[in-house]
Parts: structure tokens; C-alpha cells; sequence
């Protein structure tokens, strides 16, 4: 146990009762990492859309939203499983409680993913027009894809909301952290910007995994924007992991990564194969562009990020309360 | 009028009475607490002393659970009581994560989140919270802090300078003092926790909130699946260890 025992008094707690053990466990690491990808990939694309021509990266009209649409569901998914009352959900809904960061975010991620479903759908009928047409046997699903063709432009017209929601829609878990109060280690300020960046990290690696038809400059954007998200993120962690400032709380729950044991293992091979490795295969492939190399990269990039937050997640309800 | 509560660790002699009352009034099921009493040997034998401290809520002024709520299961009374509406509690374990005391447990038979209410229910008809009545030496002082004639503020003027809460630098402005405490009584980090000293044999984490045998599939089929064969066996398997491994920790 990593407490500090007063040399002095040397208080032991002899006589207690069984404290509960992790409570948000893998399925919040799974949904912290899924909404990483969901809002991610709208960032990278946006600004890929900013800088290339759109024929540069044909896929991406559809592929980015059927991505987010299916890491947010993800994430809604484990959101709902996770609760021990889930058909209580919307009491979210009925019943809102403004002052808590949890029920913001839960408004604003379904808000999200209704546009992200609708740019979904007219992606999908867009590309797939034919099919829609002719292929596809089931009467409802075809009159609403040749509906969303009809509307192709609301694509554009609703892309900029969803570049400016996806920013709180990542960052309000950090808020949530921040309302942990137990949890100290997840009070740093610098905990939005992780957030940022692992949206960053985790986008631009999913959307290399669909980058094989794009231009090569337009590769190489990703692999600079994989580059830098997980330079920053790594920084970050480091910052937090050797020059910790923090209170007494936050230094006993680092102790339990500090002091080897698994939590130790998971978060040195979550920084090496997340995002030290990463970050020189990224580099290299800008030189010579590389698709196989550069997708491993990215397959690296987000095993090692779940690894990271699983950690960071996990540790500090280690710590005894009372 | 801001109902309050004070034990004076001095009184307590450890005899769990207030933890059994609690347990009984509130129907709190086993493996779960909303007031336990912890057990703190001070000192290197033969100098050697040990100290009572009955823990609960502490019905904080600003309380990061009432805020993390998202749903408004937690709320103030008028009183100044947080209390729980388990009816509306969606189970996310927010408030959890947020109280700094880690004063809410998970009811494994409700599925949502519970913690001392000071028996808000108790207060309701002019009653007293079941374990102040049941304390044998008086340790437990309760009523308003905002009252300068009630038992609790006299017992604090009387005490000036020793009444203490838990975790002032958490700002969360508890409702809850101690006389006669210390660092190693009321803050965690002061003390060490060692493998194998409490009430069930060879835990000291439960491994599961609620009910291990509840798995997440359960907590969908809850409100069509009986939990009638309910088998308080099972709250006392956690590790399926049994006996031996108590007597390997040298438990008590
Ligand atoms: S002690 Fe914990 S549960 Fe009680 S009011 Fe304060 S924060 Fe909430
Ligand atoms: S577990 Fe229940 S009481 Fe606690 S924050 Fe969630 S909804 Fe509120």
C-alpha cells in the first residue's frame, strides 16, 4: 500500500470493513477512447477539407462520419451499459441537472450524434447513389437515401456545427474528471488538452487506416498531425508523471505507477507502443510515404492511448477515501 | 436551521452499536455501510493506544456529489440534509467519484446509489437518527448549528480550538466535526492500511460494487427477473478463498 505512514504515530488501521474497489472500470476507459475517435476524426477531416482539394481524399465525405458514427456509438453504448440503473438513462433527459458536467455531455454527444448521423446518411447516399436506386431492396431505406441525395448540400451547411460541437463534446469529460473531487489526479487543468489531443491522435490514426486512395500530401498531413498529437500527449504525461505538484493525494495515487506492478507495465508499454513509436514511424513515413508503415503506426497510436487513459482511469480510485 | 453532527472521539469506545442501528434502521444489506467504525492502533508496543472513528456522510454545505448528480438524485433538504432519492439514482457512480470522503456505496439490491442521510426519515417525525439514540456513552451530538442554544453548538463553543472535520482543503464545508481526533484519526494518507484487518475475512477492496453475482447483463433484465432467490451467501465469497486464506493473512 502506497499511504504515508506517520513515522511518529505509526497509525495502522487494525479493525474496517471492505472499501469498494474500481468502480469505473474498462468500460469507461472503452468510452473515453471511443469518443476520442468519434470527435477526432471531424477535426482531422476538417481541416484536411480546409487544406487539400476534396478529391485529394475521396472517401473521406463518407468514410469520416460512418467512423465517428460508429466509435460514438460505441461510446453511447458502454455510456448505458456502464450504469447500474441504464433504463434510467433518460432520466437524464427528464430530469436534468444542469451542474453536472455528466448531463451536459450527454446532451450535447446525442445532439452530436444526430448530425453525425445525418451527415452519415447523405454521405453514404451520395457515394452509393446507384445502389440506393437500384440495389437496395428495402422500400423505406431507399426513399430515405434518394431523400438525403435530394439534400446533399445540407452536408456543408451542418459540417461547421459539427467541427464547433465536437470541441466540447471531447473536452466535457475532462469536467467531469474536474468534478470528481475524490479523484485529485484527475484535476489537472491540463486534462482538457490531453482530451484534445487524444481526439487528435485517435482521428488522424482512424482516418489513416481509410487514407490507402488519398493523395500522397494528403497522407502526409495525417501522419504530421499523428506526429504532433502524440508528442504533446506524451509530453503531457511525462509532465504529469515525473513533475508531479500536485497535492499528497494525487503523489499517492502516482506512487501505484511509480512503484512497478502491473499499473507501471500497462502505462510504459501504453507510452512506448502509443506513442513514442508512433511518433518516429509517423515521421519517417513523411519522408517516404509509406501506407503500411504509417497504418501501423496509427494501429499502435490507439492501442497504446487506451492503454494510457486505462491507467490514468484507474488509478486513482485505488486510493482508500477514508 | 443547518442540522449537524458531532462525535466526540474521546466518548467512543468502538462497541459498533451506531453502525449495527444504522445497518438494522436502514435496511443497508450486507458488504455495504453507511456508517462504519474504523479501528486505528496508534503507537509501537507497549506504547500503544488504539482510536475509535465512526465514519458517515458528512452532509457537506457544498457537496461535489449534490453537484456531479446528474439527475438531481441527490439533494438538499431544507434542512441542510443531502439526501438520496434512490428512485431516480440511474446508478452512473458519479457522485462516487466525486465525494471526497467516500461516503456513498452502490446497493447491490437496488442498483443505485445510497449513503447515511442522517435518517432524514427519523428527523421527518421529531426523532433522532437511530444511532445517536443507540449510543451507549453519548459520543454522538446532533442537531442545529445554527441554533447557539442546541446541544451540538454549545458542545462546539465548548470545544473551540478542537473541533475538527475531515478534509477542510477540499472545500467542501462539511456538517460533520470531531472533538478529540487527530491527523491519523481523519486523514486517510496518515495512516497505513494493511492486507486482512476487516469484518470479512481477506478483503480489504470489494472486487464488484453491489452484488457480484450481478452481472451487467442482469442490470438490464432487473425489471423483468426477479431478485427474489436472492443467497446472502454469496456477499460472503468474494474470493471464493474461504477460510484457509483468512488464516494465511492472520486476520483476526
Ligand atoms: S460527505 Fe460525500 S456524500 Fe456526504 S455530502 Fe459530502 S460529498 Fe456528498
Ligand atoms: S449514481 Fe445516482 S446518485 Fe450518484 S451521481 Fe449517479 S445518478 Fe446521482
Amino acid at each position: 500500500m502506497v499511504e504515508h505512514t506517520i513515522d511518529a504515530t505509526h497509525a495502522v488501521v487494525t479493525l474496517d470493513v471492505a472499501l469498494p474497489g474500481i468502480i469505473w472500470g474498462w468500460m469507461i476507459t472503452l468510452n473515453m477512447w471511443a469518443k476520442s475517435i468519434g470527435t477526432g476524426v471531424v477535426f482531422v477531416a476538417a481541416y484536411l477539407l480546409y487544406r487539400h482539394n476534396k478529391d485529394a481524399m475521396p472517401n473521406l465525405r463518407w468514410s469520416m462520419p460512418v467512423i465517428s458514427f460508429i466509435a460514438l456509438n460505441v461510446f453511447l453504448l458502454f455510456t448505458l451499459v456502464d450504469l447500474h440503473q441504464p433504463y434510467r438513462m433518460v432520466n437524464i433527459f427528464l430530469h436534468p441537472h444542469w451542474t453536472s458536467a455528466i448531463t451536459v455531455g450527454a446532451w450535447m454527444a446525442s445532439l452530436f450524434t444526430l448530425l453525425i448521423t445525418i451527415l452519415m446518411v447523405i454521405g453514404l447516399a451520395d457515394q452509393f447513389t446507384e445502389y440506393f436506386k437500384r440495389g437496395c431492396k428495402v422500400a423505406p431505406v431507399r426513399s430515405l437515401m434518394s431523400f438525403a441525395s435530394s439534400k446533399s448540400a445540407t452536408y456543408e451547411k451542418i459540417f461547421p456545427f459539427v467541427v464547433f460541437l465536437a470541441i466540447p463534446v471531447t473536452a466535457y469529460t475532462a469536467i467531469i474528471m474536474a468534478e470528481s473531487s475524490a479523484r485529485e489526479l484527475w484535476q489537472a487543468p491540463t486534462e482538457v488538452m490531453q482530451m484534445i489531443w487524444a481526439a487528435l491522435m485517435a482521428g488522424s490514426a482512424a482516418l489513416i487506416l481509410v487514407s490507402g486512395s488519398w493523395s500522397q500530401e494528403a497522407r502526409k498531413d495525417l501522419a504530421l498531425i499523428l506526429s504532433v498529437a502524440v508528442f504533446f500527449s506524451f509530453a503531457m504525461y511525462m509532465g504529469e508523471y515525473f513533475f508531479s505538484f500536485k497535492s499528497s493525494e494525487a503523489e499517492a495515487t502516482l506512487a501505484y505507477v511509480h512503484a512497478g506492478g502491473s499499473y507501471n507495465v500497462e502505462f510504459w508499454f501504453g507510452m512506448t507502443l502509443g506513442f513514442i513509436a508512433p511518433f518516429f514511424l509517423a515521421t519517417s513515413t513523411m519522408k517516404n510515404d509509406n501506407v503500411t508503415l504509417l497504418r501501423f503506426a496509427a494501429i499502435l497510436a490507439l492501442v497504446g492511448l487506451y492503454m494510457a487513459k486505462d491507467v490514468w482511469l484507474k488509478i486513482p480510485q485505488m486510493l482508500p477515501l477514508s | 436551521m443547518k442540522l449537524g453532527f458531532l462525535v466526540d472521539l474521546n466518548l467512543c469506545m468502538g462497541c459498533k452499536g451506531c453502525e449495527v442501528a444504522c445497518k438494522v434502521e436502514n435496511e443497508v444489506p450486507l458488504s455495504s455501510w453507511r456508517l462504519r467504525v474504523k479501528y486505528i492502533d496508534i503507537g509501537t508496543f507497549p506504547d500503544t493506544s488504539r482510536s475509535f472513528t465512526p465514519l458517515r456522510c458528512n452532509h457537506c454545505e457544498s457537496a461535489p456529489c449534490e453537484r456531479i448528480c446528474p439527475v438531481s438524485a441527490l439533494h438538499y433538504l431544507e434542512n441542510g440534509i443531502v439526501n438520496v432519492d434512490s428512485n431516480r439514482c440511474i446508478g452512473c457512480a458519479g457522485c462516487m467519484m466525486a465525494c471526497p470522503y467516500g461516503a456513498i456505496y452502490m446497493d447491490p439490491e437496488t442498483n443505485t446509489a445510497d449513503k447515511c442521510t442522517y435518517c432524514a426519515h427519523r428527523i421527518e417525525s421529531g426523532m433522532m437518527p437511530a444511532c445517536v439514540v443507540v449510543c451507549p456513552v453519548e459520543a454522538n451530538i446532533f442537531g442545529d448549528v445554527e441554533d447557539d442554544h442546541s446541544h451540538i453548538s454549545q458542545y462546539i463553543m465548548a470545544h473551540q480550538g478542537g473541533v475538527q472535520v475531515r478534509k477542510p482543503e477540499k472545500h467542501t464545508n462539511p456538517k460533520h466535526y470531531y472533538v478529540g481526533g487527530g491527523t491519523y484519526t481523519l486523514d486517510p494518507l496518515a495512516h497505513q492500511r494493511l492486507e486482512g484487518h476487516n469484518l470479512f475475512n481477506n478483503i480489504t477492496t470489494l472486487k464488484h460494487v453491489g452484488d457480484p453475482n450481478h452481472g451487467v447483463l442482469d442490470r438490464f433484465l432487473a425489471p423483468f427477473v426477479s431478485h427474489a432467490e436472492h443467497d446472502n451467501k454469496s456477499f460472503m465469497n468474494f474470493d471464493n478463498n474461504g477460510l484457509e486464506s483468512h488464516e494465511q493473512e492472520g486476520g483476526h
